[in-house]
């Protein structure tokens, strides 16, 4: 398969690159969504930016209160992150289950989360870490707080002309006491439901939690029923079990001939419990 | 023609102009005739094109040409050195490895990056390693023992 015709151009920094973007213009980071999408003609820019040889989006830096991802850093990257381990080791799961070895090669977080795929892992899990997305256009920076950065089916924060430099993630006691669970579709390995859970407790009661859930709903959501439902409270298994019944509130269930919207439902319960299982 | 691209293959310099929307799989098997890195499913499942860019396994069909520009590719063609076959494509030969032989290259190149980081796999390992290469002939289990034999002469040999 052979994309249509398109200009290419390379930017040597993201200044670069956003001066470059006019309204025919697409990003071409890792390109593991992108390509494809050329490919099938799902697509058709009249430019596409490479901003793949930026290194500096490319770090992974540990800063007194928060990890900055660089949006180019790779799923590989980051699922052998130390930092990232200790602080957050939920973002090292949910990197080591996308894809295969090939993809996490090459596929990054930013472009990742900029395409925005329903059944994507990224934002579950920055969901559950409240973490910060920093943008970049022609006027400067702009911050989003990841809760209002995911709008709908493909859909996100981002305007025309900007580019995500980094993803920020914040040093707290929930994400480093968290973790991702994801039920793939077992030959994408797309989320059919994936849960990530950041989850601080302070003697038995939970103090803080957020839940992300993604491969549900149109995009990823935060389940506030459970999360609403569990704090203050003591975890045991019995208030786990109560807590889900509500999981997808609020949210249309999406359905396909993989999963139908019953089933999806009912997984989306099952893997939240699995996820705080796992932090008991 | 479009843009010139500069790209090292096997130890060996190539440069030439590429369409921007030129795949790198299309450039190493039309404008270099390096046929051994195969077309497959063409949707970045199957692996039958992996290649090593900068020695990490990557999809050539998921890649444009333009992008390896100034890299270091590594095809199939390039395992062996001096008439000396990879370990890896000893224990290809060695442990019937191959059946039809179609997805073959990509399994070899993609278990080489994989052994890199991860120098003595399980038997668990390697299969889950293998997610991204399909075997239509479902000769996965005599593929898993071509590594583990890959994997035992590395060792050996270091």
């Amino acid at each position: 398969m052979i994309p249509s015709s398109f200009e290419y151009k390379r930017a040597n920094s993201v200044s670069e690159a956003v001066e470059m973007i006019d309204a025919d213009a697409q990003i071409l980071s890792g390109g593991h969504s992108l390509i494809p999408a050329l490919k099938l003609r799902l697509n058709n820019p009249g430019t596409l930016i490479d901003i793949s040889k930026i290194d500096a989006l490319k770090e992974i830096s540990d800063n007194e209160k928060s990890i900055t991802i660089g949006a180019g850093a790779t799923h590989a990257s980051i699922a052998s992150s130390s930092v990232l381990e200790k602080h957050a080791p939920m973002m090292v799961q949910a990197a080591r289950e996308i894809g295969d070895i090939q993809v996490r090669n090459v596929g990054t977080i930013g472009g990742s989360i900029a395409h925005a795929d329903p059944a994507a892992d990224w934002p579950a899990v920055l969901l559950a870490s409240n973490a910060t997305v920093v943008i970049q256009n022609k006027d400067g920076n702009r911050e989003v707080d990841i809760d209002q950065f995911f709008k709908g089916f493909y859909e996100t924060a981002l305007n025309e002309g900007e580019i995500i430099t980094a993803i920020r993630i914040p040093k707290t006691a929930a994400n480093k006491n968290s973790v991702y669970v994801k039920f793939k579709q077992p030959a994408s390995r797309f989320a059919i439901v994936g849960c990530a859970v950041a989850l601080d407790k302070d003697g038995g009661n939970v103090a803080d939690v957020r839940i992300g859930l993604t491969g549900v709903s149109e995009s990823a959501y935060r389940a506030s029923s459970v999360e609403k439902a569990l704090s203050g409270n003591t975890l045991d298994d019995g208030l786990i079990e109560s807590a889900v019944a509500d999981v997808t509130e609020g949210n249309a269930v999406m359905s396909d001939h993989y999963a139908s919207e019953k089933y999806r439902k009912h997984l989306a319960g099952v893997y939240v419990k699995r996820a705080l299982r796992k932090l008991l | 023609m479009g843009h010139m691209i500069k790209v090292n293959v096997n130890g060996k310099e190539h440069s030439g102009g590429v369409e921007a929307r030129t795949l790198l799989v299309d450039y190493l098997r039309e404008d270099l005739g390096l046929t051994g890195t195969h077309v497959g499913c063409d949707t970045s499942s199957c692996g039958s094109c992996t290649i090593h860019i900068d020695g990490k396994a990557v999809k050539s069909c998921t890649m444009l040409a333009v992008q390896a520009d100034g890299c270091n590719v590594t095809t199939v063609e390039g395992l062996a050195t001096n008439g000396n076959l990879h370990p890896m494509q000893e224990g290809f030969k060695e442990e019937h490895g191959l059946q039809c032989g179609f997805c073959t290259p990509g399994m070899m190149m993609t278990a080489i990056d994989f052994l890199k980081t991860n120098p003595k796999p399980s038997e668990d390992e390697i299969r889950h390693a293998l997610e991204g290469n399909f075997c239509r002939c479902t000769g996965y289990h005599n593929i898993v023992k071509s590594i583990q034999y890959a994997a035992n002469k590395m060792q050996t040999s270091v």
